[in-house]
């Protein structure tokens, strides 16, 4: 089992990406920024980078304004 | 003078936040109001970044008056926070930050407020600074457009980064300085509890 953001349980898969995960969620935002245990995964690795079972993910969206 | 300035302080808080440096990256609707607030409550170092100059389209939510008009918002917001307190340590840097040079300029910073107005660019930079420092922490603004929807303002972290606002996109709502300013202040806010208690119990 995956947490989301201390709320979304999502179930693991054998091999699960970042991406994997973001398009089960469903994310179709493109300004967002993702940790896996609390260490930011950059988003150029968001294809090889493999979650592991019982990881605490968290999906942050960035939106303009400042 | 210093010692009445911060008589109404949080008890024990004024030692802790005087040794403590806080870089802001963009001094605009977040940026200017969070510094404010944070030269207020004692913070005795400050690291403002912004090649921006001030217009008077900013002045319905950033910490500008029409006098600033024209002036860089690092030389104008200075001149403000030192009519607060004379004593606040400022390092002024009226330059585009990038991924390069971030250390530059924020290598002496305890903690950074990410206050930038694209989203691109709070990626870029919370990607730079955790990479760079990734035991120091970084207090996003996301999401802080409109009018009203108070109770959907948040902070939510993950190891050392912060998240302040709805986390929504909005430009086409406008911005209002009521919100804009609150999520300015939960950024100060935040960065002051880590300040006070780095373990972050108390954000």
């Amino acid at each position: 089992m995956i947490l989301v953001n201390n709320r979304d349980r999502v179930e693991y898969m054998p091999g699960m990406t970042v991406r994997d995960l973001l398009e089960q969620l469903g994310y179709t935002y493109t300004l967002i920024t993702v940790t896996v245990n609390d260490t930011l995964v950059p988003r150029e690795e968001y294809d090889e980078f493999t979650i592991q079972d019982g990881a605490r993910v968290g999906v942050f969206h960035l939106a303009h304004g400042g | 003078m210093k010692s009445e300035l911060f008589s109404r302080n949080v008890p024990g808080s004024l030692e802790v936040l005087q040794r403590a440096t806080v870089a802001v990256a963009g001094c605009g609707g977040l940026g200017s109001n969070a510094a404010v607030a944070l030269v207020r409550s004692g913070v005795g170092r400050l690291i403002l970044a912004d090649f921006d100059r001030v217009a008077k389209s900013n002045l319905n939510r950033q910490h500008y008056f029409l006098e600033d008009v024209g002036k860089t918002k690092v030389t104008a917001l200075a001149a403000h926070l030192r009519r607060i307190n004379p004593g606040v340590n400022l390092t002024l840097h009226p330059v585009k930050l990038t991924p390069a040079n971030i250390h530059q300029f924020f290598a002496a910073a305890d903690i950074l407020i990410e206050a930038f107005d694209r989203g691109e660019s709070k990626i870029w930079l919370v990607e730079s600074w955790s990479r760079q420092y990734p035991d120091r922490p970084v207090i996003v603004g996301s999401g802080l457009s409109g009018i009203g929807h108070t109770g959907e303002l948040r902070v939510e972290k993950s190891g050392r980064i912060f998240v302040c606002g709805d986390q929504k996109n909005g430009e086409e709502r406008g911005l209002s300085a009521a919100r804009v300013g609150l999520v300015a202040h939960m950024q100060a806010n935040t960065a002051l509890a880590l300040l006070i208690n780095p373990e972050g119990e108390s954000i």
